[in-house]
C-alpha cells in the first residue's frame, strides 16, 4: 500500500515535470515517466492485463507525440499567462476538491471493493457473478479476458469502431490531398 | 483515503496544464494525464488489500477466488479507456499537426490571431 503511493508521488511529480519543462522533448519524456510509473503501480494493484496494454499504449503515443513535435521548431510559449485564466482555474480547482471531499465517503474504503460492501436489494455484485461463472460459462481463467471477450463483447465491439473512427479522422486530416483537393496545398 | 487524493492530484495537475498553457502540445499532455489519473482512480476502486490477479489458478476453490480476487469489472473497462484514449491522442495530434502546417506555431492565442 505504501509502495502504491510512493508509485503515484513519482507519477505526480513526474507530471509536474512534464508540465513544466520548457523543451518539448524532456516534457514529452516525462510524461512517458507518468505512463510508465502508472504501469507499475498497476503491476501492485493485482491488474497484470492493464499493466500491459499500459506499457503498449504508452510507448505508441509518446512516438506520435516526438513524431508531432520533433523537427517543428521549439514554439517558445513563456510568459504573460493571463490572469483572469488563472484565477477561474483556481476556483475550478476549488470547486472540484469541494465536490471530491463531499463524495469521497460514497466510496468503500481504501483496500474494499464495491464487493465487501454488503448490499440490501441484491444478493451479488456483477464482479461476484462474473468471477463466480466466468470459468464455467467461458471457460477462461482470466476472469478480465471473460469479461472483454463473452460477458461485455458488445463493449468491446463499440471500443473497436471508436478506435477505427479516430483513426480514420487522423489519416483524412494528415493526407494533404483529401483535405485541399487534388491541387496539393494551398 | 490518502491514496485516492494522490489520483485526485494527478488530474490536478492535468487540469491546470489544460487551462493554463498555451502550447497546443502542453494541452494535449494534460488530456492525457487527466485520462491517466481518471484510470488509476478507477483501478484503486477495485484494489483489495492483500487480494491477488483475477487469474483463476490450478486448484482454487471458487468460493475462496471470489474473496481474495481484486474487482475485474474496473480492470476490464479500464482496458478499454486506455485503448480509446490512443485513438483520440492520435486524432488530438493530427490536428495539431494540421494547425502548425497552417499556421507555423503551437501557440494558441497566435492561432487566434492570424488569419482564420
Amino acid at each position: 500500500m505504501v509502495l502504491i503511493q510512493i508509485f503515484l508521488v513519482f507519477t505526480i511529480i513526474a507530471a509536474l515535470i512534464a508540465v513544466e519543462a520548457p523543451s518539448p522533448l524532456s516534457s514529452i519524456i516525462s510524461l512517458g515517466a507518468v505512463g510508465f510509473g502508472l504501469s507499475i503501480a498497476f503491476l501492485w494493484l493485482g491488474a497484470p492485463d492493464i499493466a500491459i496494454t499500459q506499457v503498449v499504449v504508452e510507448i505508441i503515443t509518446l512516438v506520435i507525440l516526438i513524431r508531432a513535435t520533433i523537427g517543428k521548431g521549439v514554439t517558445e510559449v513563456r510568459g504573460n499567462e493571463s490572469k483572469p485564466l488563472l484565477i477561474g482555474s483556481l476556483i475550478l480547482f476549488g470547486l472540484g476538491s469541494a465536490f471530491f471531499a463531499n463524495y469521497l465517503s460514497a466510496f468503500p474504503e481504501f483496500g474494499k471493493t464495491a464487493m465487501d460492501v454488503p448490499m440490501d436489494v441484491f444478493s451479488e455484485t456483477p464482479s461476484q457473478y462474473y468471477l463466480k461463472f466466468g470459468l464455467e460459462k467461458v471457460g477462461g481463467a482470466n476472469v478480465v479476458n471473460d469479461i472483454l471477450l463473452d460477458f461485455r463483447a458488445y463493449d468491446t465491439l463499440g471500443e473497436a469502431t471508436v478506435l477505427f473512427t479516430a483513426v480514420l479522422g487522423a489519416i483524412t486530416l494528415l493526407n494533404k490531398e483529401v483535405f485541399f483537393g487534388k491541387g496539393g496545398e494551398k | 483515503m490518502l491514496t485516492y487524493l494522490l489520483a485526485f492530484i494527478l488530474f490536478a495537475v492535468g487540469l491546470y496544464s489544460v487551462i493554463n498553457k498555451r502550447n497546443l502540445i502542453k494541452i494535449i499532455m494534460g488530456i492525457i494525464i487527466m485520462e491517466h489519473a481518471v484510470n488509476a482512480f478507477l483501478i484503486l476502486i477495485g484494489y483489495r488489500l492483500s487480494g491477488e490477479a483475477p487469474i483463476l489458478e490450478e486448484g482454487m476453490a471458487i468460493s475462496e477466488f471470489v474473496n481474495t480476487a481484486m474487482d475485474p469489472l474496473p480492470q476490464a473497462l479500464v482496458i478499454t479507456s486506455i485503448v480509446i484514449s490512443l485513438g483520440v491522442v492520435a486524432l488530438m495530434v493530427a490536428i495539431a499537426v494540421r494547425l502548425y502546417q497552417h499556421y507555423g506555431t503551437f501557440d494558441i492565442t497566435e492561432i487566434r490571431k492570424l488569419r482564420g
